[in-house]
């Protein structure tokens, strides 16, 4: 398992999700902390592609092996792609939650939702 | 304060000063006073102890168990001989006193109960995954139900008009907190309509619901109304009477997504109707969609043999508030029952009791339908129950036969208003010929004697 660490070029949601965005779409995950709380994630069950997702709503579920929790949207928008690899490798959720661990590609209906983010410092400082 | 109560008025009055308040009535203000009971309860006066024990042994006494009679009553629960080792492993206190015993560190013993009752049920079922059992029956069905709409969300459920009463009621129930309309498909000739359900189905139907054999004892199509629901992405769920699958095929090899079932029948005695257990099987998967616990098979850091609560994803503990299964209480103890019934009866045993009750419900089928008066409510196959038509009033027909210490089954108009003359008769291993000819002197005497008052009544 890494260390610590929050990229600066995400955005951060306070339910411990980030947003990758790029032009009008974003990929979504969980950020290091929330699968460090999370312990040995053993699933990861995603939305259907072509579903909506709302931002501050569920759209996903990771049980670990402590606890089946709820993934929160950070940004709504429309599911294009789900990270399929999760199902027979979902422990890249802790191994790399920002690179193989990503979780869903969004088409997001509205980019100015993204003001409401964090940066990487204040979410970080959050923590504390 | 009841007389039942050992408080006496000192004891009130100290209790009530401790926490403030004048009287017991006051401990109630928050309640609104349209919904409270302003009278008081309805029992007698106080009486001495030895009384009320006279009383209740003489309320108890109108109660007759299966052993007091010959019972010919099933409908969903079966007066099967339990073995003494059932009784013998039950009453273990390993097993017997402990509550709840579903902590990740319960014991090996418990936990390799768990995986060989699962083991039993998939082997019975035909599905490759089995929980460690859930309340009984008629829950699981809701359970299996629900199951369907975790996984497609789809708002209409279709039940089969031939699945046990109980279990279409406790389905309406729990669908109306997840949200899902519950639709009857008729029965044609005893069996599911399956052009009716044909035409029902659609893709916003998320699962149909049948039952092998159905209530009315007969045998149905499970592979064409699995193919039916599929063809509309619809998941299939089966209720099945777990001692009819040594002679019938298992659900999960005609296409059932789903099996569940009633577990009374194996090692569990009718009790006047509980506790027992029911079984939940399912595909691969629905496995993190089922309700309750599934122990796995491990090796310790020694490579030794051992075994381990594998999944509960949907319990309290796992899911906290958002928790859509609780299954406590000491459950297994009567899913234990069911296993060392299965390991008592063995692959051949299972086999054997289903002939044994195929060749005798036969026989006391074709023995009543020849009564004068008594016909057969339908000629679908059977294995080891099936429904009559009497051309008597069946519930003064059943007080005749009861009289004569003979209970000669379960009248199918408290159930089925279209089977008012319907009569519900079950056989197991437990019922010897002999039983079944003294069955049909006394209904036939019964229906007779029913006819000739009634027809007495048309003189009049």
């Amino acid at each position: 398992m890494t260390d610590a660490n929050y990229p600066a070029e995400l955005l951060y949601h306070p339910d411990h999700d980030w947003a990758r965005l790029d032009g009008d779409s974003a990929i979504f995950g969980i950020t290091w902390f929330a699968q460090s709380e999370l312990g040995e994630v053993v699933f990861f069950d995603p939305p259907e592609v072509g579903t909506s997702v709302k931002a501050n709503e569920f759209y996903a579920e990771v049980e670990s092996v402590k606890a089946v929790s709820d993934v929160v949207a950070p940004l709504s928008g429309e599911i294009v792609e789900v990270n399929t690899a999760l199902a027979d490798n979902p422990e890249a959720i802790n191994d790399d939650p920002y690179g193989a661990g990503w979780m869903v590609k969004v088409k997001l209906s509205d980019v100015g939702e993204a003001d409401a983010l964090l940066d990487h410092e204040t979410y970080s400082n959050s923590l504390t | 304060m009841s007389g039942y109560t050992a408080v006496t008025p000192a004891d009130l009055e100290h209790m009530l000063g401790v926490i403030g308040v004048d009287c017991v009535a006051d401990l109630f203000s928050s309640i609104p006073p349209g919904v409270r009971l302003r009278r008081p309860i309805n029992l007698p006066p106080g009486q001495p102890e030895q009384e009320v024990y006279a009383e209740l042994r003489r309320l108890a006494e109108r109660n007759v168990s299966a052993e007091e009679e010959i019972t010919f009553l099933g409908a969903g629960m079966y007066d099967h001989y339990v073995p003494s080792i059932v009784d013998m492993l039950m009453s273990r206190s390993e097993f017997l006193t402990p509550y709840t015993p579903y902590q990740p560190e319960v014991s090996q013993g418990g936990l390799q109960v768990m995986f060989e009752y699962q083991t039993a049920i998939c082997e019975l079922t035909g599905l490759p995954v089995s929980n460690a059992s859930v309340y009984e029956g008629p829950s699981a069905v809701g359970a299996a139900a629900y199951l369907a709409k975790l996984v497609n969300k789809r708002p209409r459920l279709l039940v089969s008009r031939g699945v046990h009463p109980h279990s279409r009621e406790t389905l309406r129930t729990l669908a109306v907190g997840y949200g899902t309309s519950v639709e009857e498909i008729a029965l044609d000739d005893a069996v599911t309509d399956l052009d009716g359900l044909r035409r029902a189905l659609g893709d916003d139907v998320g699962a149909v619901v049948l039952q092998q054999p159905n209530f009315l004892g007969a045998v149905e199509d499970v592979a064409a109304i699995a193919t039916a629901a599929h063809e509309h992405g619809a998941l299939a769920i089966c209720s099945a009477d777990p001692l009819t699958l040594g002679v019938l095929e298992a659900p999960g090899n005609q296409g059932v997504d789903v099996c569940v079932g009633e577990g009374q029948s194996l090692g569990n005695r009718l009790d006047y109707g509980g506790p027992s257990f029911g079984f939940f099987a399912a595909t691969e998967a629905h496995l993190r969609r089922m309700p309750g616990r599934i122990a796995g098979e491990t090796t310790d850091v020694d490579g030794r043999r051992g075994f381990v609560l594998t999944l509960q994803t949907r319990e309290q503990h796992i899911r906290r508030e958002r928790a859509t299964s609780n299954i406590c209480t000491s459950q297994a103890l009567n899913a234990l029952g069911g296993v060392v019934y299965l390991s008592w009866l063995g692959r051949r045993g299972i086999v054997e009791i289903g002939e044994l009750m195929l060749q005798r419900t036969h026989y006391a089928r074709e023995t009543l339908a020849a009564l004068d008066g008594v016909h057969k409510l339908h000629d679908r196959p059977v294995v080891r129950e099936f429904a009559l038509r009497l051309d008597a009033p069946v519930g003064p027909v059943l007080d005749r036969c009861a009289a004569a210490h003979v209970n000669a089954g379960y009248a199918l108009g408290r159930s089925y208003e279209e089977y008012g003359d319907g009569l519900l008769v079950a056989i197991t291993e437990q019922r010897t010929r002999a039983d079944i000819d003294r069955l049909a002197d006394v209904l036939g005497e019964a229906v007779a004697a029913e006819r000739r008052a009634g027809a007495e009544v048309a003189r009049a």
